[in-house]
């Protein structure tokens, strides 16, 4: 029923989205209601919500395209393109601001040679904005491949994206 | 003889090393020789402390930190595991004086064991109070939340009782109870810490609930930036229903009732609880026009209990001890106890859970120990994004709905964010503006459009173009906003903006009288 959160994005990639969708209604359930459920799991297991299968999934689930797009980009957390291995999240609400998260952002979009909502120059990374991660005690807080880290400076930020370098991604 | 030792798995413990921590020392015990049991707890609060180290030893846990990893080798041959002094040696956390004067209701086990742990959490009282409720007819256990004057703890302090009452008095095969845990608000993160570590006491609550208004199926619908309370709350869930406590017949009662996770996607305004309906149906998180209330139509058209995860868990413990002692908890008409949250520029953040009535000061001086950085606090931000900010002179304010909204505030979900006088609060109510246009669902025109106009106000007030037309400009779009928006997001966005403005005119490149007179009316 429920499904854990993609840790790293797509690692194995389906080319057919029939026997990906089966695999995916089977797990989740084919129920209008559970259209956000099978976003996850079709973002868990090829990275993003290709929408070449809107159709497919208004199709089995006997709603229009227009709702299946619609809840689809609504929502900040599914991509709609291929996304980059890695995604960067970090946290520009009020209680990491209050310890540094401006400047941390600049570091960062500094570091990675891009802004929010785009890939790192190396197009390794997504750098994505959050609102709030719920570690506000434990500020600037970032979240890299579902992994929280708090208390972050500039130097911590840096190593989180040095050891990236050596998973061969 | 094995020596025990805790270790939170809590997000922000791990967030700053406790993974780390648990390896190095099980490591470390090894080669000093030593047998040791770590096990992984919920946190017990004191986030500034963390990775916290706890240690059983014959006069009781003896907790240090914060603990590097880095450290725990030496920490060992120091005698750590013998509770032996050391400058990281913080005592018993039950004797530390940020935690003795706390009263923990909601939050009395979490940090003590594994927190899916079940034989642990009913050795500590658990589902006692849901065995006292099943005995109870379920119109009788509305009046006692009722009684105890319990209040919505996700910001609108709405009578929990009163909205329970509504859903048992409807007619209707089907009902639900829904959890709010989409806890999008900066500074909060009570909801998360208590998924985390004593996810029993919100699963038991929603039990309670169910058997309240006769509701057959509860949803948690869970923000998905909490990967690990996910993980920690679909393991509690399916124990509980191996354990009979969910399933057709909780505890041989007679009583249906299962729970199932629902996983958000990043929208803030699915914390408002007609947008989180439709998204719980699939559907885009779009605000709702009330009436009708969830509670007659809510999840699926169905008369739906739509509450916060704190009121829920505040639920075992009025079932358990009555609502008369509940109820002796408090002040005025906020009863009971609230989750506090310390976040932001704070050196003791952290959970601080007292009964109502506590002031602001308390928390943040005495609990708090001032700023992070050791300046001056400047303002703090109660309630979240759409929280007013207050000045030093509001400090005494008590922890009471009554009284802060009095003061021009809310307490909402009891974060308080602290900022230090290096922040400028025009760059704050700019923020304000920004995140509603970013969260906005765009149903309605005055949050959706009005956001955006309100950060082009605000830049054109600071860059001293037409300075009092745009101060006019900015006082009519908040009072648009305030009254014409459909939800609390547009709706509560002016008061950050313009208490920003009315307490620190300065920030805003206003000659100080200038700003007064633009700001009294």
């Amino acid at each position: 029923m429920t499904t854990e959160p993609a840790a790293t994005g797509g690692a194995d990639h389906d080319p057919d989205d029939d026997t990906l969708l089966d695999r995916v209604f089977d797990a989740v359930g084919e129920r209008p209601d559970l259209l956000l459920e099978i976003f996850h799991a079709v973002q868990h297991a090829r990275g993003y919500v290709d929408a070449a299968l809107v159709p497919r999934i208004a199709d089995r689930l006997n709603l229009s395209r227009a709702d299946v797009h619609g809840a689809l980009s609504f929502y900040p957390d599914f991509a709609r393109t291929a996304a980059p291995r890695h995604v960067l999240k970090l946290c520009r609400a009020e209680a990491c601001q209050s310890v540094g998260a401006v400047a941390l952002a600049e570091h960062a979009r500094t570091r990675l040679a891009c802004d929010f909502h785009e890939a790192a120059a190396d197009g390794r990374v997504l750098l994505e904005p959050v609102y709030c991660l719920g570690n506000c005690a434990c500020a600037p807080a970032v979240m890299l491949d579902d992994e929280l880290h708090g208390r972050v400076d500039n130097a911590r930020l840096d190593a989180l994206l040095d050891d990236l370098g050596s998973d061969g991604a | 003889m094995s020596t025990r030792v805790y270790i939170a798995r809590d997000a922000a413990a791990r967030s700053v090393g406790a993974d780390r921590v648990a390896t190095a020392l099980a490591a470390a015990a090894t080669a000093a020789g030593r047998d040791v049991d770590i096990v992984r707890t919920g946190s017990r609060g004191l986030l500034w402390l963390e990775p916290l180290v706890e240690v059983e030893t014959p006069a009781g846990r003896v907790a240090y930190g914060p603990v590097d990893a880095r450290e725990v080798a030496a920490l060992v041959t120091a005698g750590l595991l013998d509770g032996a002094p050391h400058a990281l040696n913080v005592g018993p956390i039950e004797r530390h004086p940020y935690f003795a004067g706390q009263e923990r209701v909601v939050f009395a086990r979490c940090g003590l064991d594994q927190p899916t742990d079940l034989d642990a959490c009913v050795a500590r009282g658990g589902f006692r109070g849901l065995r006292r409720a099943l005995e109870m007819a379920p119109g009788a256990v509305v009046d006692a939340v009722r009684d105890a004057g319990l209040r919505g703890r996700g910001g609108a302090g709405f009578p929990t009782g009163i909205k329970w009452r509504t859903v048992l008095d409807q007619q209707h095969p089907r009902k639900y109870i829904v959890c709010n845990a989409d806890e999008g608000d900066s500074g909060t993160f009570s909801d998360r810490m208590l998924m985390e570590g004593d996810p029993y006491c919100l699963i038991e609550g929603m039990i309670i609930a169910a058997h309240a208004v006769g509701a057959s199926q509860g949803y948690v619908y869970l923000r998905s930036e909490y990967p690990d309370a996910h993980r920690t709350l679909a393991d509690a869930i399916a124990r509980a229903r191996a354990a009979g406590y969910l399933g057709a017949d909780v505890l041989g009662s007679g009583l249906a009732f299962d729970i199932d996770i629902r996983l958000g996607a990043g929208a803030y305004i699915c914390g408002e609880e007609t947008s989180l309906l439709d998204s719980l149906e699939g559907k885009r998180g779009q605000v709702r026009a009330k009436p009708p209330l969830p509670a007659i139509e809510g999840a699926f058209g169905c008369p739906t209990v739509v509450n916060n995860v704190i009121t829920l868990a505040s639920v075992p413990a009025i079932a358990e001890h009555g609502a008369a002692w509940y109820h002796d908890h408090g002040t005025g008409r906020s009863r009971g106890t609230l989750p506090l949250q310390l976040a932001g520029n704070i050196r003791h953040g952290g959970l601080v859970e007292k009964a109502f009535g506590v002031t602001l000061r308390e928390l943040l001086y005495d609990y708090g120990g001032g700023s992070l950085s050791g300046r001056p606090i400047k303002a703090v931000q109660v309630g979240g994004p759409l929280g007013a900010w207050l000045p030093e002179a509001a400090f005494d304010t008590p922890i009471d709905y009554e009284a802060f909204v009095a003061a021009g505030g809310m307490l909402g979900h009891g974060g308080i964010v602290v900022v230090d006088d290096t922040m400028n609060m025009a760059d704050m109510a700019r923020y304000a503006f920004e995140f509603c246009a970013i969260e906005s669902c765009g149903k309605c025109t005055p949050c959706r459009i009005g956001s955006t106009r309100g950060v082009e106000v605000v830049d054109r007030l600071r860059a001293g173009d037409r300075r009092e037309a745009s101060l006019e400009l900015l006082h009519d779009l908040c009072h648009t906003m305030r009254n014409g928006s459909l939800c609390a997001l547009g709706g509560l966005t002016p008061d950050p903006v313009e208490s920003a403005l009315k307490h620190f005119p300065e920030d805003f490149a206003l000659h100080p009288a200038t700003g007064a007179t633009g700001t009294t009316g």
